[in-house]
């Protein structure tokens, strides 16, 4: 569905230039549900916008669907959805009429257009909102509105651009039942950027970390954390038995200690925290130790980041989005 | 080629249909001109002493500058709506459709000129009882002549609108200091004749002045005078001009 080499974006503003994009190679199959998490800035946005054809690469190329997006940026277009960052519909235009609109804007006949629209606006729980202006829409309504006009043209291949940035969880989840299903009932191949941990890690089946306009690294959630930083391992137990505790975790990696109230709490990291847990304490209590305690932190992505930036993912989300978006 | 086209008509439906779902904005922006002619006419005429102005009655006279004027009104400022739509989304969203970019122009600038023609039949209707002579088929062709001159400055106004798009009041003050100048030195509203050379020589450097004598030409009935082919040349240098630009802008734009 992508296969980009190389691919770069320099943009050059008077004096200034910044490599948004540098050197970006991925190769993204049919049917994968792919997240660019990055930082605020990593090149994100600036990535998509070359895939889509809306941003010349400085250098490097990008097929797209079976296009070359420099030689044949009008075939890209018609070939997949884009939902971008901001809202698509325009405010003073009403919601059927936009979507009506969008449909002949790729081609299609006005009354295929009108078809698609009303199925696309029942779908995406908009039944009924035809005549609505879109500046009446809430922020989740609207947005539901860019994914019925990314869609228009059934295209094999869906980008979004922060999609549920801004929405509040329940939107967020509700909005993501809405992606789910598209790509169940369509097998519509999606890729979306990200700047939330959680969605990156509970949605998408591979992550692909964007930061300085390179990936640095491009994996399954699950992996990138075992791989990257492990799960840690907490045992609580009494502490007479403390080291004979120490001693049997002590292959399994560098073991922390916290001593409270008679008791120690003794963490290691591991590879797969689920499966070596119930094996640590069956061991430990054949070495006779009470376990009064036992726990699995998973790591999160932003474990990931910060091994692999030194920086934590958490520092660039940006505050205050959620009012930004009500207001707009 | 037929795309194109096809295209250029989805372009102008979409924006037309704000005013299809919203006529009450086309009846206000009907009376204006009216209040214009109603006002500067008598003025005009008092100005004549009674007198003939080039040759036909002074009301003959300034109508066609009326048309004129409210086509530059019109098509200049369109922009302005090219940047909100810059500023929500929802211009990159339809960037992002295979439509042919010069039809992204073409199809706004024409939405524009769509009220153009209800105005300008309405301010002939108007003005016949008042002593105006309607030549039909000579004021098609200068509704033609006004309607390529719009594209052309309506595709301006769109490669404005994106340059300046990150500040809203330079497309403005660009806007109004080009378009007073433009407007006196055309000979819209009084008679240059009387101007010193300086002026007169200006009105020549400016592509309005052949327009505004070709559509005076047309609205007394004539196309044998030379001005209607200079007019036509004004206009249609205008258009390639104007979408060149525009075109050359939208491509090598970053939203
Ligand atoms: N049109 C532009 N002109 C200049 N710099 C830009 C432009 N768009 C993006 N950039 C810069 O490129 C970098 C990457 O931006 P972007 O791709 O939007 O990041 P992300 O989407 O990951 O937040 C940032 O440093 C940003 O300031
Ligand atoms: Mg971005």
């Amino acid at each position: 569905m992508i296969h980009t080499e190389s691919l770069s974006r320099t943009f050059v503003t008077g004096r200034q230039s910044v490599e948004a994009v540098r050197g970006i190679d991925l190769d993204v199959g049919e049917g994968e549900l792919v997240a660019f998490l990055g930082p605020n800035g990593a090149g994100k946005s600036t990535t998509l916008r070359m895939l889509t054809s809306l941003l010349r690469p400085s250098s490097g190329r990008a097929v797209v669907v079976g296009v070359d997006v420099a030689a044949d940026p009008a075939g890209v277009r018609r070939r997949i959805g884009y939902i971008g960052q901001k809202d698509g519909a325009g405010h003073s235009y009403r919601v059927g009429d936009e979507l009506v609109m969008q449909g002949r804007f790729f081609g299609l006949g006005r009354t295929e257009a009108a078809r698609r629209a009303a199925a696309l606006l029942g779908s995406l729980d908009l039944a009924g909102m035809e005549d609505r202006k879109v500046s009446s829409l809430s922020g989740g309504q609207r947005r539901r509105l860019d994914i019925a006009l990314g869609l228009i043209n059934e295209p094999p291949l869906l980008f979004l651009d922060e999609p549920s940035t801004g929405m509040d969880p329940q939107n967020r989840a509700n909005l993501w039942e809405h992606i789910l299903r598209l790509r169940e009932q369509r097998g519509t191949t999606i890729v979306l950027t990200t700047h939330y941990l959680e969605e990156a890690d509970t949605m998408a089946e591979r992550v692909v970390v964007i930061d300085h306009g390179r990936i640095i690294a491009d994996d399954t959630a699950e992996n990138l954390k075992a791989g990257q930083a492990g799960d840690r391992v907490r045992l609580t137990v009494p502490a007479a038995d403390a080291e004979r505790a120490t001693a049997r975790l002590a292959p399994s990696g560098e073991v922390a200690r916290r001593d409270r109230d008679g008791e120690v709490e003794l963490a290691v990291r591991v590879a797969h925290g689920e499966q070596t847990l119930p094996r640590l304490v069956l061991a430990l209590h054949a070495d006779g130790v009470e376990v009064r305690g036992a726990a699995v932190h998973r790591p999160t992505l932003d474990d990931v980041f910060l091994s692999l930036t030194g920086r934590s993912l958490r520092e660039g989300a940006p505050a205050g989005t959620v009012a930004e978006r009500s207001a707009a | 080629m037929s795309t194109l086209v096809a295209d250029t008509r989805a372009v102008w439906w979409r924006e037309t249909l704000t005013i299809v779902r919203d006529p009450f904005s086309l009846v206000f922006s009907l009376l204006q001109p009216l209040v214009f002619l109603a006002l500067f006419g008598p003025l005009l005429s008092g100005f004549a002493g009674g007198q003939d102005l080039g040759g036909v009655s002074p009301l003959q006279w300034f109508l066609p500058g009326v048309v004129v004027m409210i086509t530059l009104f019109g098509t200049s400022m369109t922009g302005s709506n090219l940047q909100f739509e810059i500023m929500t989304g929802a211009f990159e969203r339809i960037l992002a459709t295979p439509l042919h970019r010069s039809s992204l122009m073409v199809g706004r600038a024409l939405k524009e000129l769509t009220p153009l023609v209800v105005q300008g039949l309405i301010i002939c209707a108007v003005a016949m009882p008042f002593g105006f002579r309607l030549h039909p088929l000579h004021v098609a062709v200068g509704l033609l002549l006004l309607g390529l001159f719009g594209v052309g400055v309506g595709a301006l106004s769109y490669a404005l609108a994106i340059a300046a798009r990150r500040s809203e009041w330079i497309f403005w003050a660009v806007q109004q200091t080009l378009l007073f100048p433009l407007l006196i030195l055309s000979g819209m509203m009084l008679p240059l004749e009387t101007a010193p050379g300086w002026m007169q020589l200006a009105s020549r450097f400016n592509p309005l002045t052949y327009l505004v004598e070709a559509e005076r030409a047309l609205f007394a009935g004539t196309f044998a005078d030379p001005s209607v082919l200079w007019g036509l040349v004004a206009a249609a240098v205008t258009a390639v001009v104007g979408l060149t630009v525009g075109v050359r802008t939208i491509t090598r734009s970053i939203f």
